[in-house]
């Protein structure tokens, strides 16, 4: 072994802030359902207690062992609208307090899967779960919610939307007393992968196994770290290093999650390889690509160095691990990046070039704050943009936007924890109520004839 | 299990001395031992073997961390895979 490489993998952890962002447990609840919604709620409770009851346990053991943090311990479930509608009176409240419930009992900080998918189209148990949710994000602390609202082979249901923008502003409205929180844990998604182990669109498919187990490694303190070396030198080198930093902190979350589910019993799903940022000065992937030689994130040339930075930490992690999946690449969400809310302070970091930047990296609009009086129709066709994005170009997008209900342009939301805070960035003025009123689905794209 | 145990920090009388102690009177056995110092700052790595150990590796882990704490130095026990699977294609 060699020396220098030990005191690397040292300096990576207490340095660098490499982690383990999250091992995150997928639980199977379809052979939850019964026509009784309470009988329904009490067998997925007991599933999800009993195969969870020792996740925080073995994790914290495994990252005392290897001497790597894991930051988060997460449970996703079943998207609960497939589970809860063969019930004939599904209470889904009720099935969201029952998700907390189950994560407090286990020690879990968040639980993903209060889901539904109507890409195509809505059925009743949809539409009851999405308008639950204002009062079942209000009456739950750990429950993460995500519904999928358009794909590349269905196209996107603008019913849903048009619903959407007021959900989030009435879920906005049900959590104003905390900056509108309840907002930071849904996000809206075009073509949502089954296995993202993420919060908050995290959500254990129907594809999937019964139990498994998915790592999101993270690690932006490490890559600029390794930029750091190459100052000044040809895009070549930078790919390289960020391939090489990607593959390390692959391997080191590879043997983490195959170690957790060996030990649980239960097979390894994924390795999810994102730069998922903090708050926390070091942490931050705007910062990378301030590195890769941007003055300011939000600069011309910013989605060029993301789509580069994303790109490479593919590469390097695939090499790494024949189990890569998720959403893999970076995430930019701005509250959670101390690098994007300084930009976004400065006013460099806009919402348009938020929106460019997500053409080119995981995921999408995430963790902006807006003003609280937007109005409904702004926010769903700010939906139905980003899930343009990702229907033409085959890529997962999302939405996740914070509209604080009280604030608007200049001041901060403050949201906490790994969550952190965020200038209220503005929206362009123009109605687009028209778009939205039209309803009906925008039809799946061509799949040739591509420019 | 094998591991390896870091200790960075100060250089001082007796520190090899003191973590071979708890080692041996635990039953785990030093397989590799390498150190070098630079200025003041020493460090030192060691190759161990836990198969016969008498206790668990967190006791060990949490021991040598409490002597760190003691003698002014960071001392870490990790288990050996991480560092290979890391570094090595």
């Amino acid at each position: 072994m060699n020396n220098q490489q030990i005191l690397e993998t040292i300096r990576m952890v207490e340095e660098e802030k490499l982690d383990i962002r999250t091992v995150t447990m997928g639980i199977n609840l379809l052979d939850c359902s019964d026509s009784d919604d309470e009988t329904a709620r009490k067998r997925a409770y007991a599933k999800i207690v009993d195969k969870a009851e020792k996740l925080v346990e073995t994790a914290d053991a495994i990252a005392r062992e290897f001497g790597i943090p894991i930051i988060n311990k997460r449970i996703s479930v079943t998207p609960i609208a497939l589970v809860a509608q063969a019930s004939k009176t599904p209470d889904f409240v009720k099935w969201a307090e029952m998700l907390d419930k189950a994560a407090k009992k286990v020690g879990v900080n968040f639980i993903g899967g209060f889901t539904a998918l109507v890409q195509k189209g809505m059925t009743p148990g949809d539409l009851a779960l999405i308008e639950s949710l204002p009062v079942a994000l209000l009456k739950t602390d750990r429950v993460c919610s995500s519904v999928n609202v358009g794909d590349t082979r269905s196209g996107i249901n603008m019913d849903a939307v048009r619903l959407l923008g007021s959900t989030i502003l009435g879920i906005a409205e049900h959590t104003k007393e905390a900056d509108s929180i309840g907002c930071a844990k849904f996000v809206v998604f075009c073509n949502a992968v089954e296995d993202n182990p993420f919060m908050a669109g995290a959500f254990h498919g129907p594809g999937e196994g019964d139990v498994i187990i998915n790592v999101g490694v993270s690690g932006p303190g490490v890559v600029k770290s390794a930029l750091e070396k190459v100052k000044g030198e040809s895009f070549e080198a930078v790919c390289e290093i960020i391939k090489k930093t990607a593959f390390k902190i692959t391997r080191a979350g590879e043997l983490i999650g195959k170690t957790a589910a060996e030990r649980l019993g239960v097979d390894f799903g994924v390795l999810d390889l994102s730069l998922a940022p903090t708050p926390e000065i070091g942490d931050s992937v705007a910062r990378i690509l301030e590195e890769i030689g941007v003055d300011v994130c939000g600069g011309h040339g910013t989605t060029a160095a993301l789509a580069l930075l994303n790109d490479a930490v593919k590469k390097g992690g695939i090499m790494a691990s024949s189990h890569v999946g998720g959403l893999s690449g970076a995430f930019i969400p701005v509250s959670e990046d101390e690098g994007m809310i300084a930009a976004a302070v400065s006013g460099e970091l806009t919402l348009d070039k938020l929106e460019a930047m997500t053409c080119v990296c995981s995921v999408g609009l995430d963790m902006i704050a807006i003003p609280g009086s937007t109005p409904s129709e702004t926010i769903s066709a700010m939906i139905a943009d980003e899930a343009a994005i990702g229907m033409i170009n085959h890529k997962t997008t999302a939405v996740r936007i914070i509209p604080v209900i009280g604030k608007g342009v200049g001041e901060m939301a403050h949201f906490g924890g790994l969550l952190g805070y965020a200038p209220i960035m503005p929206t362009h003025k123009s109605s687009s109520a028209r778009l939205i009123a039209r309803g009906g689905r925008i039809p799946a794209p061509v799949h040739s004839f591509k420019n | 299990m094998k591991a390896i145990v870091t200790v960075i920090g100060g250089d001082q009388v007796g520190i090899i001395a003191s973590i071979s102690k708890i080692l041996a009177d635990r039953s785990i056995n030093i397989e590799d031992v390498n150190q070098t110092i630079m200025g003041n700052s020493f460090t030192m790595m060691m190759l161990v073997d836990l198969t016969d150990a008498e206790v668990s590796f967190d006791a060990v882990r949490q021991e040598l961390a409490e002597m760190g704490t003691m003698m002014s130095l960071s001392i870490r026990i990790q288990r050996e895979e991480i560092f290979m699977s890391m570094h090595q294609v």
